[in-house]
């Protein structure tokens, strides 16, 4: 591991100009993420500036009638919190499906959001990945490649997002409230992580030094009916082969009033579904639907030597998920 | 040898004698024994698998505040044997490996060392390399014997004919993966080199064992050589044999003298270099008449070995012997390839071999319409096939009726994917499995009075997590006929009597049956009421009994499986194992090795697969993330029972080993479970939902 500068920061202003002064600086929160990157030399900053005590660390209601999540809230208590678990189920099931008891107590909302992508060839520096080294090409393309992207990847890079409280909030559109030199700004969470393309070093469009303040949640009635579900190869401690977070009303006459409906573990950022949420809206809700909007969704997939099952997967992910919606389950 | 002891303590559910120091952190593991003015190791590992290390510029290294010396194999001292080339480290430029080592950085701390290790460029002259294992590889060999000393090839009868001419039959191909051992504690030693004697805390299963090889590759006396590990965290058999990052420990402290060494590997450094269990591509062929029994049975075997180093696992060896059958064929093939060298993973060669032969019999029981536990009893032998000896006591058959009675076999409809509960499918499965007593050579015990009725019993033997600090303080106190509270045990130092390797479940016969001895020549020379310092040394005494009987433990696994049918995830809410093992040592250690032994079992079924990278020639998922073993919440309810089996003729204790029977039958148990479940079988370990959504 390269040694490193820490420094803690006074105030937000303080944190970022400590970035702005460094190129190689990168904010610490938890560091569940960022100190096992540390350590395995794929990041070696110059700089880490500690902005874990910067930010709010409470679940605040909005006078809009939606909530808003200081960076600094850590998953365990964003997970137990009694707003989250009543009018957002999704979210909380979601926290508490990743990682272990001890990480999710250390992990940060904001943090969380700043996961890097997955991928084992980009955790070993010694194998070619264009993420750390541009133009060194993509190990996983032709490699062991079952827990990669089969939508929205590249030629260049095809890891996939391992959050999974992001796949909820991508479900809720959620808003990012992100802090930079020239001020506050909500950028829509779908808008936070990128696919790819031709920067596959690029995970968020985040600009240097800026700083996520809070998360915010719109009122959104729908999403008390929500949940959660998480397909892995163990009962507990792995990152998703396929999630899918899912919000549904259905109206009396058995139609879809409304959906939302986002998928992890197939791309490199949440995927928000939203070809399958226009096919299932005014159309009653039965499995053949069902089915039938989430293979829209699929249809694009581009699938690599190993991960061809994630397309059934994650179709059957989608229907038992809805079903289980609509039937209160 | 038939005076079997039903002494007071053995037997008993004793509280682990060593469990307060684990509880409060004082129970020292080897980088935890306190040295003055360490030094840390990090190690420099190829980034090929095949070629030469054409140059090192380790100046940058060097130039680090803290960094006492980079070690490559331009500097290091010439070691006196170097026919091991496994253990020859840093002896040429020469790369076999992905991940060998190429260098090595010593520094004040353990950061900067891992720091320098990463400015230490290596340039290479870069070979093509070959680590990938096929069935139709022209180059697949016959090696002259396997691990253990079981032969290469078998053949009675005539296989062939018998195939043709059966009633029914089956020829599947199983296949299981790389697998590592990944024990809690990483392979650790931490060497101090004092005016030519070398002290050595080593995460070892036998300190023996390593000072032995040590002495020879150093070219020291053995007496030079002091090995201690009073406790170590786990080994599954790759802490068996000593491994490179032990000689390189030895080799930098030799090159800077008076100042201890420690080198504790990280988790990903364990998955190259410290053994590992080959992948294996097993072909059963299987003839059986109209009643069920058994006409044929043929076991092919390919497998890999390091080219510089020749690991043959003994995988079809049960099959030798498990049933009963008129004709029999097994042969194993190896391609020796450019990786790093196989070894002893908790049952090397029962654990892959039984899974494929425990799969195929119950295909084979549904191909000739019979519960899968009645086809094994009309195809239980009278005696072992391989000797023609009779078993010193068999009771698999007792094993699967008292089993099938705990877990509820019985009425169960051998239909697939007839239970439901909602989404999950259900299922159950059974397996069989044996591990063979076995005995080895050099172990010694002291028995020596320390006055007013207690007793020093010492002998160098090594309790890695297993219980042996509570069950030789068991056996010991019944050889001398005094309680537990009398003996004081010592155990995991050279300085101590000389004991066999912890592996091959065969600590407790040997360190067992020679305690036993040395009891008895104490009591013969110096009566029950010695004086204290009175002392007796005893070697291992020989069993004439093992020329008359064949001696295994046997066992019985049951598995029920759940399936989601949306998504091919596999949940094991319970399992039964009931073994018949001899005379149980200690209830409560015991009970702990079976259930780990299944669940390492769970596993192996579902879980655990080292992929090897062909490209590059290392495996990819070299970490806790990505290499996956049951979790707790993976992990349901486990019912472990063993039966009366009262052995007179096996060692003293009337004991069979059990730390590996437990793992042996279980991977079958659940694949055996999951097809019943989904009418899916799934022939290639492990079992993981993509092969089971269609």
């Amino acid at each position: 591991m390269k040694p490193y500068r820490y420094q803690r920061a006074r105030d937000i202003p303080g944190a970022i100009s400590a970035l702005a002064e460094e190129p190689n600086a990168t904010f610490l929160a938890g560091g569940t993420n960022l100190v096992d990157l540390l350590k395995l030399g794929v990041m070696e900053p110059e700089v880490l500036v500690d902005v874990r005590r910067l930010t709010s660390d409470s679940v605040e209601e909005l006078p809009d009638g939606g909530v808003r999540i200081g960076a600094a809230v850590t998953n365990s208590n964003l997970a137990a919190d009694r707003t989250i678990r009543s009018r957002y189920p999704v979210l909380s099931e979601a926290l508490l499906s990743g990682a272990s008891g001890q990480l999710r107590n250390l992990a940060t909302t904001g943090g969380n959001l700043l996961q890097h992508t997955r991928c084992v060839y980009w955790q070993d520096t010694t194998t070619p990945c264009n993420k750390r080294e541009p133009g060194s090409g993509c190990s996983a393309l032709e490699g062991h490649n079952k827990n990669h992207a089969i939508l929205g990847a590249s030629e260049h890079c095809v890891a996939t997002h391992p959050s999974d409280m992001a796949v909820a909030m991508t479900a809720l559109d959620a808003f990012v409230v992100v802090q930079g030199r020239n001020g506050e700004h909500r950028i829509p969470i779908e808008e936070l992580h990128r696919l790819p393309g031709d920067e596959p070093w690029r995970d968020t469009t985040l600009e240097h030094g800026e700083l996520i303040t809070a998360v915010d949640l719109p009122l959104l009635d729908l999403a008390a009916n929500s949940k959660y579900r998480k397909v892995r190869e163990r009962a507990s401690y792995a990152f998703a082969l396929v999630s899918v977070a899912a919000a549904l009303d259905v109206g009396e006459d058995g139609t879809v009033r409304d959906v939302r409906l986002a998928l992890g573990g197939v791309a490199h950022k949440p995927w928000r579904a939203t070809k399958a949420e226009e096919a299932l809206r005014g159309e009653p809700i039965n499995k053949a639907n069902l089915r039938a909007a989430a293979d829209i969704e699929l249809e694009d997939a581009e699938l690599l030597r190993d991960n061809a099952f994630k397309v059934p997967l994650a179709r059957n992910v989608i229907v038992r998920t809805l079903l289980d919606l609509a039937e209160g389950r | 040898m038939s005076i079997t002891t039903t002494g007071r303590a053995i037997g008993r559910a004793v509280d682990r004698i060593e469990g307060p120091q684990k509880v409060t952190g004082t129970a020292r593991y080897a980088y935890e024994h306190e040295t003055e003015y360490p030094l840390y190791l990090y190690p420099v590992q190829s980034e090929i698998a095949r070629g030469r290390v054409a140059r090192i510029d380790a100046r940058s290294a060097e130039a680090l505040p803290g960094v006492v010396i980079v070690i490559t194999h331009e500097n290091a001292p010439q070691l006196a044997d170097t026919h091991d080339k496994e253990l020859a480290v840093l002896q040429s430029d020469e790369v076999a490996f992905r991940g060998q080592y190429v260098g090595a950085v010593v520094a004040e701390s353990f950061e900067v060392a891992r720091h320098a290790a990463r400015l230490v460029s290596v340039v290479y002259d870069e070979e093509s390399h070959d680590v990938g294992l096929r069935a139709d590889r022209v180059d697949l060999y016959a090696p002259d014997q396997l691990n253990a000393g079981f032969e290469t090839d078998t053949a009675e009868g005539d296989v062939d004919g018998a195939l043709s001419s059966a009633a029914v039959t089956l020829d599947e191909t199983y296949t299981t993966p790389m697998e590592h051992n990944n024990p809690m504690e990483p392979h650790t030693t931490v060497a101090v080199w004092d005016e030519g004697d070398l002290t050595l805390y080593d995460s070892t299963q036998g300190v023996h064992t390593v000072r032995r090889t040590v002495a020879r590759i150093f070219g020291l006396e053995r007496d030079r050589v002091r090995v201690v590990a009073p406790h170590v965290g786990g080994g599954f058999g790759s802490k068996g044999l000593p491994h490179a990052n032990t000689i390189l420990t030895t080799l930098a402290a030799q090159m800077i003298e008076g100042r201890p060494i420690k080198f504790a590997l990280t988790r990903q450094q364990m998955f190259s270099g410290v053994g590992y269990r080959t992948p294996t591509i097993q072909r059963i062929r299987l003839g059986a008449d109209e009643e069920g029994r058994l006409t044929a049975i043929s076991h092919d075997v390919i497998e890999l070995s390091a080219k510089i180093k020749e690991f043959a696992e003994q995988t079809a060896s049960a099959t030798r012997t498990m049933y009963a059958t008129e004709n029999r064929r097994t042969t194993h093939r190896l391609a020796a390839l450019d990786l790093p060298v196989p070894s002893w993973m908790r049952a090397p060669g029962e654990a892959p071999g039984m899974y494929a032969l425990e799969v195929a019999m119950d295909e084979m029981a549904e191909r000739c319409d019979l519960d899968p536990i009645e086809f094994r009893t009309r195809n239980e032998p009278e005696v072992d096939a391989e000797t023609g000896l009779p078993y010193s006591s068999r009771n698999l058959i007792a094993c699967l009726r008292e089993g099938a009675e705990r877990f509820g076999w019985e009425g169960r409809d051998p239909t697939p994917r007839a239970r439901r509960d909602g989404r999950w499918l259900i299922g159950t499965g059974v397996a069989a499995a044996m591990y063979p007593v076995y005995r080895m050579p050099g172990t010694r015990a002291r028995v020596r009075s320390l006055g007013e009725g207690r007793y020093a019993v010492e002998i160098g033997a090594v309790d890695i997590g297993t219980g042996t600090w509570t069950a030789l303080t068991q056996i010991a106190a019944d050889a001398l006929g005094v309680g537990i509270g009398a003996i004081e045990l010592r155990i995991g130092d050279t300085n101590l009597p000389s004991a066999s390797v912890a592996g091959g479940s065969s600590g407790i016969t040997v360190w067992g049956s020679t305690i036993f001895e040395a009891a008895r020549l104490f009591r013969e020379r110096h009566g029950e009421d010695p004086s204290e310092g009175d002392t007796v040394e005893a070697g291992t005494p020989d069993n004439p009994e093992t020329e008359n009987y064949s001696m295994s433990a046997f066992g019985a696994y049951f598995a029920e499986a759940r399936v989601d049918e949306d998504t091919g995830e596999v949940r094991v809410p319970r399992m039964t194992g009931v073994f018949a093992v001899g005379q149980v040592i200690n209830a409560q250690t015991a009970r702990s090795q079976f259930i780990g032994g299944m669940t390492m079992g769970l596993g192996m079924a579902l879980h655990e697969e080292s992929l090897v990278d062909e490209r590059f020639g290392h495996v990819v998922n070299h970490d806790f993330a990505e290499y996956h073993i049951p979790t707790n919440a993976d992990v349901g309810e486990i019912d472990v029972a063993w039966i009366d089996e009262e052995d007179p003729h096996v060692n003293p204790m009337g004991s069979k080993g059990i730390g590996e029977i437990g793992i042996v039958g279980s991977p079958a148990a659940v694949a055996n479970a999951v097809y019943h479940a989904t009418g899916v079988r799934v022939r290639d370990l492990p079992i993981t939902p993509d092969k089971l959504l269609r």
